[in-house]
């Protein structure tokens, strides 16, 4: 299995890639880990006429808390992610995410960045991300923005990136949340994609629930926040009985397809079932 | 990383790959992979091709230290870094633990799968000398074996920890 041919770029500065990727339009794409645009060009899912390496921008891979909260190079890699101190320290629920993903060879190569810019629908950070509140910065030829990552995918393979612009990092605000995770279901545990995944994130005060946050991954085109069974729990008293109503209500909220995966059916009530459980752990084990 | 192009118009690469604490200077295209590079480049036939999408690891490549898939890592990539194959686990013709240990356990079949998962069984033991079952296995995970069923893998690997 070949790689078609491609002009290869290693820009020393971020501006220097940007100006590179503005100049050579839609047919460039940024390289990172490469596991996913090497395998699709491989496959002839993808044509493209030059890859932009970032390996040189060293600063992409740096993951450290700052005062106001943690912020994530796009660069870093999944297993540097499990081995963060600034994760460990504050959100563990993301090292556990990243630990339920690929294999450990994948980990090592594959980035934070390339998962969300990628957006396909099962990917496994997304969601615990945006349950968090996580923003990305892109940087670009005429300047930089930040979006909330929940309004950064549009659809399968879809964002709103812009073909000169660059996800540098993700700035996770410090928040008042007391409790997050995400389940993963896949046919294996080790090197497959999710059928489903759930990603929670509380405020409790107590046992009132004040605030939740359901973010369902591979159920939908792009990571979906299930509103109205979020909207069951906040300011309430949490019981069996309510979590469960949460659960029927995400259930319903989602839109999955059928493929070799999982049916409809089944991912609805692996959704049921995940955000059930998932809440109860963000309930009443903290950041895990 | 210096670039030529040829008569004919096709830009190569000039590349330094450190492999097995040798350094070589080579010539490759962007589109070469790693994989292709130890296996035609510099005849490091040790290191096996699979799936090449990252899903066997029978490509399986140290990359400064950590398990890669080298068929999903450019040559161009890979310049300037430190990169260990299979054929450099030996030292001076006396095999490394790891490898008496896969013999000792009959942790090898068909043996394709071998080099991939001894690099992953290093990597591992280099970092966490006292792994517990599950661990090994965790790291060994993206290496596919089709023949021993990997119970005599994960013995080898813990035997090897035992006796550092
Ligand atoms: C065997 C295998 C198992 C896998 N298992 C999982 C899994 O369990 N869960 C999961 O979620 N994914 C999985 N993946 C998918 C993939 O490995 C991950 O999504 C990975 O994080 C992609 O990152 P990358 O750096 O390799 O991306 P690349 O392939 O380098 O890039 C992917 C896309 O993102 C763009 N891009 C990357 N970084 C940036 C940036 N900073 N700015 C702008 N654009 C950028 C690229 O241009 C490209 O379009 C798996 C892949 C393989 C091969
Ligand atoms: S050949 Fe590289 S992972 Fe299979
Ligand atoms: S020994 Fe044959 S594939 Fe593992």
């Amino acid at each position: 299995m070949y790689l078609p041919d491609f002009e290869y770029y290693a820009p020393a500065t971020l501006a220097e890639a940007c100006e590179l990727l503005a100049k050579l339009g839609p047919k460039a794409k940024v390289l990172a880990g490469g596991t996913d645009v090497l395998s699709k060009m491989k496959q002839e899912q993808l044509s493209l006429e030059a890859l932009v390496s970032i390996k040189k921008l060293d600063e992409l891979t740096e993951i450290k808390s700052n005062g106001k909260g943690v912020v994530i190079g796009a660069r870093a890699t999944h297993n540097s992610l499990i081995d963060a101190p600034a994760l460990q320290e504050k959100y563990p629920s993301i090292c556990n995410a990243a630990k339920q993903m690929a294999n450990n060879q994948i980990r090592n190569t594959g980035t934070v960045g390339g998962n969300c810019v990628n957006a396909v629908p099962s990917a496994d950070l997304p969601p615990l991300f945006i349950a968090l509140g996580a923003e990305v910065k892109l940087v670009g030829t005429s300047g930089e923005r930040v979006v909330p990552l929940e309004d950064f995918f549009t659809g399968p393979n879809e964002t709103v990136i812009k073909p000169d612009e660059i996800l540098t990092e993700f700035i996770f605000k410090d928040q008042p949340f007391t409790g997050s995770n995400y389940l993963k279901f896949s046919l294996r545990r080790s090197g497959a994609l999710a059928v489903a995944g759930v990603a929670t994130a509380v405020v409790m005060d107590g046992d009132v629930c004040k605030e939740a946050r359901i973010v369902m991954g591979a159920v939908a085109p792009t990571p979906l926040r299930a509103k109205e069974a979020e909207e069951i729990l906040k300011g309430q008293k949490v019981t069996d009985e309510l979590l469960e109503e949460a659960g029927n209500r995400a259930a319903a909220e989602c839109k999955p397809i059928s493929d070799l995966r999982g049916s409809e059916e089944y991912r609805r009530d692996l959704v049921r079932v995940l955000t059930k459980r998932s809440l109860r752990k963000s309930i009443s084990e903290g950041h895990v | 990383m210096q670039a030529i192009v040829d008569q004919s118009g096709i830009k190569y690469y000039v590349v330094t790959l450190n492999v097995n604490g040798g350094s070589y200077t080579k010539i490759v295209r962007a589109n070469t992979l790693l994989v292709n590079a130890l296996r035609e480049e510099l005849d490091l036939t040790g290191t096996k091709k699979g799936c090449e999408l990252g899903d066997c690891g029978a490509c399986t490549v140290l990359l400064d230290g950590k398990p890669v898939n080298s068929c999903l890592v450019l040559a161009v990539e890979a310049d300037g870094r430190e990169i260990t194959t299979i054929e450099g686990l030996d030292k001076e013709g006396k095999l490394d633990k790891l490898q008496e240990s896969f013999i000792e356990n009959t942790a090898i079949q068909c043996g394709y799968c071998t080099p991939g998962m001894i690099l992953s069984g290093k990597a591992l033991l280099e970092s966490n000398p006292n792994p517990t079952e599950h661990e090994v296995r965790r790291a060994i995970a993206g290496n596919l074996c089709r023949c021993t069923g990997y119970v005599n893998i994960v013995k080898a690997i813990m035997a090897a920890a035992d006796k550092q």
